[in-house]
């Protein structure tokens, strides 16, 4: 039989069926290939959503950073969260180039945060109340991030790959400097060893929902099949909650620390760690930008952005 | 370690017995360390609120810049018997600090944590008229009688040629935009130049510093900072007032406003908080 569509233009579903060629044979896509709408748009709504977590991420720990209580600490929470600022940019970039053949632009993803079309990491929306938070978000909330990151760090979408690794190259940094925070209070006086105890007791539940939703039951949808199918990560939000525990309670314990959920332990015969289940309907909340602080750190950037727009306006002139 | 360098050391220690000058030095570092110290704070409550995200990362570096030539200006009074650089930083009270007051003013209305109406338009003015005063003094630090401070000053001098080109490049461009930035940017300067002055003037020290050729005296360092400023303001057809003001006070001399009562309150919390751990 002769193809006499071969001669011409290939169809949509050869398309498919050499990108999916590619990615299985775990070639990179890059920004000008040929890829899926569906595809684009999951990258774009994964990444734009990584980037701007990154700058609402930033909000948190930034409490903190005038009050940091040395000269020392000063300058290492400013710079971390300098970091923080510079991947958002880093990643709006890739989300960008993703965005140019839809005539969107970066605008439209500052605008879709504001409006709440664009959600941010549920982790972010959480209320910071002491010193030890500080150092608890750079510890495990980045701890967290790293291994949701590595997890990706083959990801079939070139531009998002190369990103990530500068990323975890620097989010190691971070969870050094988060433990070295942590440490100095957990060796230091009584009251600093339960500002830590009790930061870790209010962080816990955020830390378990980092990873999302074991499957969709919880929220009615999930995204993880078609990140998977599509080879942008390879892990289920379980197998790296998993990966959590393992890497991390080991250090907790080790510091003298209490684990806030009493009937956790691991599993021998399975091969896994056995823990109470966050309350999945405050996730739901989050998620929807109902979470303790969603409406005042939401407020910052709105601030942010109207308070500085003849700034903007001046630099178009 | 050389011969020379050794000289220069029983020579650091004979100038340090001379009767007002460790005083003097001490004074002059609590200047700088403070300045520094009270502007880069200034800067880091801008963290994650500046006009766009690029601008965000760079004006974050150079606050941590800033903040590390405090540190190391209070590490030389650690050094020099003032106490504890970090007790320095955080346990002083307002009346014992010795920053110029323009450089301690709030970034505008409301705080970092609630409703920041920050003012993009004042703290370009600020930092860049700082930074342009910090580069002559810097300069003048380089041939200071104290040698541990003339070290630190080429140190400094490094860095800042960054910050001046930063601040500077914002100042010509929303300046040279016209209409509703320039009217801002406008009221900034003559906002900033109602207390200019306090970030030249050495308060009651002046003479000591003098005697003890630790730095130039307020005219030479005001001179030097027209020379270098003169020009632009020439290409953006604006003017410079012939006097500089101190409104609002000399902070040398410890006079300050609330605004610096409140950002201590703020970057102390937690030091204060237990002021004998180790954090």
């Amino acid at each position: 039989m002769v193809n006499i569509i071969s001669a011409g233009q290939p169809t949509e579903e050869a398309k498919y069926e050499q990108f999916m060629k590619r990615i299985e044979a775990g070639e990179k896509i890059e920004a000008e290939d040929w890829m899926p709408e569906n595809y684009r748009m999951t990258l774009i709504k994964l990444i734009s959503m990584h980037g701007i977590s990154e700058i609402m991420g930033a909000l948190p720990e930034k409490e903190w950073v005038p009050k940091a209580p040395t000269l020392k600490r000063k300058l290492g929470i400013m710079a971390k969260v300098q970091d923080e600022m510079g991947h958002g940019q880093l990643l709006l970039r890739v989300t960008e180039d993703l965005m140019k053949p839809l005539g969107k632009t970066r605008e439209d993803i500052l605008q879709d945060l504001l409006s709440g079309r664009l959600k941010f990491h549920n982790v972010f929306h959480m209320e910071t109340k002491s010193w030890g938070d500080a150092g608890l978000i750079g510890w495990l909330v980045d701890g967290a991030a790293i291994i949701t990151q590595t997890n990706m760090l083959d990801a079939s979408y070139g531009p998002y790959a190369r990103a990530l690794k500068r990323i975890c190259a620097e989010e190691v940094f971070h969870a050094q400097h988060g433990e070295a925070i942590i440490l100095a209070l957990a060796e230091g006086t009584k009251e600093q060893r339960a500002m830590v105890q009790d930061a870790l007791n209010r962080w816990w539940e955020a830390l378990l929902m980092f990873f999302g939703p074991g499957d969709a039951a919880t929220t009615g949808t999930s995204k993880q099949d078609t990140t998977i199918k599509y080879r942008i990560r390879t892990k289920t939000n379980e197998e790296l909650r998993q990966d959590f525990f393992t890497k991390y309670i080991p250090r907790v314990l080790s510091l003298g620390l209490e684990l806030p959920d009493e009937e956790m332990y691991f599993d021998k015969e399975d091969g896994l760690w056995k823990y109470q289940q966050p309350d999945w309907s405050k996730f739901k909340e989050i998620i929807q930008n109902k979470g303790p602080k969603s409406n005042e750190r939401l407020r910052l950037r709105e601030i942010a952005y109207s308070n500085n727009k003849w700034v903007i306006d001046a630099l178009q002139h | 370690m050389g011969r020379e360098t050794e000289d220069m050391i029983v020579n650091q220690k004979d100038m340090l017995q001379k009767e007002g000058y460790l005083e003097a030095v001490t004074h002059l570092l609590f200047q700088l360390a403070d300045d520094d110290f009270i502007l880069a704070y200034r800067g880091s409550e801008w963290l994650g609120l500046a006009p766009h995200i690029e601008e965000d990362v760079a004006f974050s570096s150079i606050s941590q810049d800033t903040m590390g030539h405090a540190a190391m200006f209070y590490s030389l009074l650690e050094e020099l018997g003032a106490g504890d650089a970090d007790k320095l930083a955080h346990a002083r009270l307002a009346k014992d600090r010795k920053n110029a007051i323009l450089l301690e003013l709030a970034n505008g209305p409301g705080t970092y944590l609630n409703e920041p109406q920050y003012d993009w338009a004042f703290t370009v003015v600020r930092n860049f008229f700082y930074v342009q005063a910090k580069k002559v003094k810097i300069l003048s630090l380089k041939n200071t009688s104290y040698q541990p401070m003339a070290e630190a000053a080429v140190k400094v001098n490094m860095e800042l040629y960054y910050h001046l080109l930063h601040w500077k490049t914002w100042f010509m461009q929303l300046i040279g935009a016209g209409g509703e930035a320039r009217t801002r940017m406008e009221k900034a300067v003559t906002d900033v130049f109602k207390d200019l002055g306090g970030l030249f003037s050495q308060g009651a020290t002046a003479v000591a510093f003098g005697e003890n050729q630790l730095i130039d005296t307020e005219e030479q360092l005001i001179a030097a900072w027209k020379h270098e400023m003169t020009p632009i303001f020439d290409s953006l057809e604006m003017k410079m007032p012939k006097k500089f003001g101190m409104e609002k006070g000399d902070g040398r001399n410890g006079e300050h406003t609330q605004d610096l009562e409140a950002a201590i309150e703020t970057l102390s919390e937690v030091y204060r908080l237990d002021v004998k751990a180790s954090w």
